[in-house]
């Protein structure tokens, strides 16, 4: 072993290694077995994770105390690292689970679709522990560059190929502006690496205008990928002509793999710009919560309303960032965890909806399903009822912690607006309620339940009411989190 | 004897003009196009500060963007054969499935 | 002579860049980006940077833009139609942006105007390059391994023609004369 790739470069790279392994392992007995067993490639995706966690746990134990630094300082893997790689896990898990009959349905072939979600899962790990803006970079390509393939996964449909286009013009658009931003902070610093970039920025005087701008072009390539206004149009139609099975992941783990670069950056890289910038993140912020609440109340599309909820979750997050302080940071992390449960667990409702010959994704489509499914119907109420933040479920949380950074912070208005937004959200959540308690259904046909739906689903609704109900063994994790921080 | 700030200018300059390329433009090959625009500005003005800057990080980040483009460029390409195949249009605003 | 280089090929990269916007077909437009390249590789030297130079051409403007001709070949794109959304875009659009480029041009040329750059004075060879590529870089070098198989797994998914139906596509009826385990039960 040379001295650049030691028994640390080993020990970080083996979740990474499995899950390219699996991935690879994937694609070939894909190829082999396809015609006897189709379900080999969901079982060998679900195995590649969970023996991607047992390394990243195994990581856990050893940076408890001290992060690790491996390959030269590029890959920085901490507390903070290692809780959003169990996040993209179980996003990851989730999206296994649900997405075998939906694309049975589809008529899509399973191999790629689950080797794509892997090699995605790869970036969005580099991406959360990078240390080093060539690594950052990389990292947010291979995600996005998976995720573009697989918006575009159903080929026949028109709604899929238009999604794929749109989703990868606007992101690769955003990825240069995000490489100009880092080439000024190059520049100016003379370094790729976050801490001497840092370092270097803190020598120069704050209000220099190109420091600004580079800033601003790295904020903006970001804020792309968040969703965040007014770079969110991309995200409706997305979501919406994306693979449903797709979306809950899609949703969660780029916003977390992206809050995760933003709070790093603005923690490590560019600490003393972090006031100048709070305000106009602020701005954005409330920018996000109103185009994403007033967009969801006119929609009639359930992929396109979660879609611009999802926007104004993502303004709650940011807030989290405003805020700034240590309470701010939990906040956005135990936001994005509880997101994660109910997010997925509202996009997983919706899957069950797509049968032979009905695409499901009208909220007239939810008419009746306390009828049809009741079980359904009351999971679905429950992840409405946390994705609008109502106390006694996980949601709830998530809002809390950021509310409180906001007022510890002072910033009243803000918070004011946020609780204001909240309240309107419930309208629209409630709308979809109402369709689903009081409605009447236009088709009999049965929900396609599949047995990893179910547990994926099982999983996702416990999670939901035990978090809420007993928050500490989380919220724990997510101060765990910010140790060292 | 050329400053540092003629290339960097170049580079904003290329830079720039991608982005109006891809305001303005309608054909998806163009605005693609547009994008490499962009990034070649990019590259240019890591490549004028690696030099400045004494560092071969920049030149590493010129790489790595080129390679980026290529996979970027495969990929997009693909997509837009598959829109084209079904809905023979390469107009942006035409392609209107996904509104409200 | 090296201002007169530097000159020269930069004029060319934006008199290509603009012509890029001014045409309307897109393969006029992918061949000016191609004219955009090469003077840019000869800045590249000027900065001594010779294996991006090299690979400028080969690479980037060699392949990749061979790549957009083939597909605008292929699709037989015609040239475009200015629309409503592109009418506006240019009305607001370009002024900002033209206003946004000065300013940053002004802060540019304050911040490096007296940091010279001088042909020759540094070259990052290529060996450099390497050493530098598998020794710091190592991990963002594997990673563009995977990069490059997602982009080849996606461009063999996305534009392969379509078997319709799929005969290896399994369904759920006939997938059951297999013998299905417990396991497969499971994600189903």
């Amino acid at each position: 072993m040379s001295e650049f790739f030691g028994p640390n470069e080993w020990f970080v790279s083996r979740p990474l290694a499995e899950l390219g392994i699996f991935a690879l392992g994937i694609l070939l007995l894909d190829y082999w077995f396809r015609r006897w067993r189709p379900g080999l490639t969901p079982l060998l995706a679900l195995l590649g994770i969970g023996f991607a966690a047992i390394p990243t746990r195994q990581i856990q134990l050893a940076v408890r105390q001290a992060p690790l630094q491996a390959f030269d300082g590029a890959l920085r893997v901490d507390n903070f690292a290692v809780y959003f790689w169990f996040l993209f896990l179980a996003a990851a898990g989730v999206a296994v689970l649900t997405s075998y009959r939906f694309l049975e349905i589809e008529e899509e072939p399973q191999g790629e679709y689950y080797a794509l979600l892997l090699f995605s899962v790869i970036g969005m790990f580099v991406l959360a522990a990078a240390d080093e803006l060539i690594v950052a970079f990389l990292g947010l390509e291979v995600m996005s560059l998976a995720l573009y393939v697989l918006v575009g996964y159903l080929r026949r449909d028109r709604r899929s190929n238009e999604a794929a286009l749109k989703y990868l013009l606007l992101g690769a658009f955003s990825s240069a502006i995000l490489a100009y931003g880092m080439s000024l902070l190059y520049g100016l610093s003379g370094s790729t690496r976050f801490e001497e970039v840092a370092a270097a920025l803190a020598r120069q005087s704050t209000a220099q205008p190109l420091v600004f701008l580079g800033v601003a072009a790295l904020t903006v390539g970001l804020l792309f990928k968040l969703a965040a206004a007014p770079f969110h149009q991309w995200a409706p139609d997305a979501y919406q002509g994306a693979p449903t099975a797709l979306v809950g992941f899609m949703s969660v783990g780029v916003k977390a793999a992206a809050f995760a670069l933003l709070l790093r950056l603005f923690q490590t890289a560019l600490p003393a710009q972090r006031p100048g910038w709070a305000p106009m993140l602020a701005g954005v912020a409330l920018a996000t919560m109103t185009l994403g609440n007033f967009g969801a109340l006119l929609q009639n599309n359930t992929k396109r309303l979660l879609a611009y909820s999802s926007i104004a979750h993502a303004g709650y997050m940011l807030l989290g960032f405003v805020a700034g302080n240590q309470t701010g940071r939990y906040g956005v992390l135990v936001y994005l965890l509880v997101y994660t449960f109910m997010e997925l667990g509202a996009f997983t409702v919706l899957v069950s909806l797509r049968r032979r010959g009905i695409v499901g994704d009208r909220v007239d489509d939810l008419n009746g399903l306390m009828h049809k499914a009741p079980g359904s119907a009351i999971m679905m109420l429950l992840f409405l009822l946390s994705l609008a933040g109502v106390p006694p479920l996980a949601g709830f949380y998530g809002k809390y912690f950021i509310f409180l950074a906001l007022i510890q912070t002072q910033h009243f208005a803000l918070a004011v607006a946020a609780v204001l937004y909240v309240a309107l959200s419930l309208y629209y959540y409630v709308r979809l309620v109402a369709a689903m308690f009081t409605g009447t259904a236009t088709e009999s046909a049965p929900l396609s339940y599949s047995a990893g739906l179910r547990l994926a689903l099982g999983a996702l609704v416990a999670l939901t009411v035990l978090v809420g109900v007993f928050p500490e063994p989380m919220l724990r994790m997510a101060h765990n989190a910010l140790i060292g921080w | 004897m050329i400053p540092l700030s003629y290339y960097l200018i170049l580079s904003a300059i290329l830079f720039c003009l991608g982005v109006a390329g891809f305001i303005i433009k309608t054909d998806v090959i163009t605005v693609f196009i547009s994008i490499e625009l962009m990034l070649n500005g990019v590259n240019l003005s890591f490549v004028a500060f690696s030099h400045f800057l004494r560092d071969i990080g920049g030149n590493i980040f010129v790489f790595f963007v080129m390679v980026v483009a290529a996979a970027e460029a495969a990929v997009g390409l693909a997509i837009i054969i598959a829109v084209y195949r079904n809905r023979t249009t390469l107009n942006v605003d035409k392609m209107n499935l996904l509104k409200l | 002579m090296q201002v007169a280089l530097f000159f020269i090929f930069a004029t060319l990269a934006v008199a290509g860049a603009v012509n890029l916007l001014v045409q309307r077909a897109p393969i006029n437009a992918a061949l000016s980006l191609v004219a955009v390249m090469g003077a840019l590789a000869v800045l590249y030297l000027l900065l001594g940077a010779e294996f991006i130079a090299f690979v400028q051409i080969l690479v980037y403007a060699g392949a990749i833009m061979v790549l957009f001709v083939f597909v605008i070949m292929l699709l037989n794109a015609q040239p475009d139609e200015a629309s409503h959304r592109s009418r506006v875009a240019r009305i607001i659009g370009v002024p900002a942006l033209v206003a946004l480029l000065v300013e940053f041009a002004g802060f540019l040329a304050t911040q490096f105007s007296d940091s010279p750059v001088r042909m020759g004075e540094y070259i990052s060879s290529t060996e450099d390059l390497g050493m530098a590529l598998f020794h710091q870089y190592l991990l963002p070098f594997e990673v563009t391994s995977v990069l490059f198989l997602v982009g080849l797994i996606g461009a063999v998914l996305l534009a392969a023609r379509r078997e319709d139906p799929p005969a290896a596509m399994p369904t759920a009826v006939s997938s059951s004369s297999a013998k299905t385990t417990p396991a497969e039960l499971v994600i189903r």
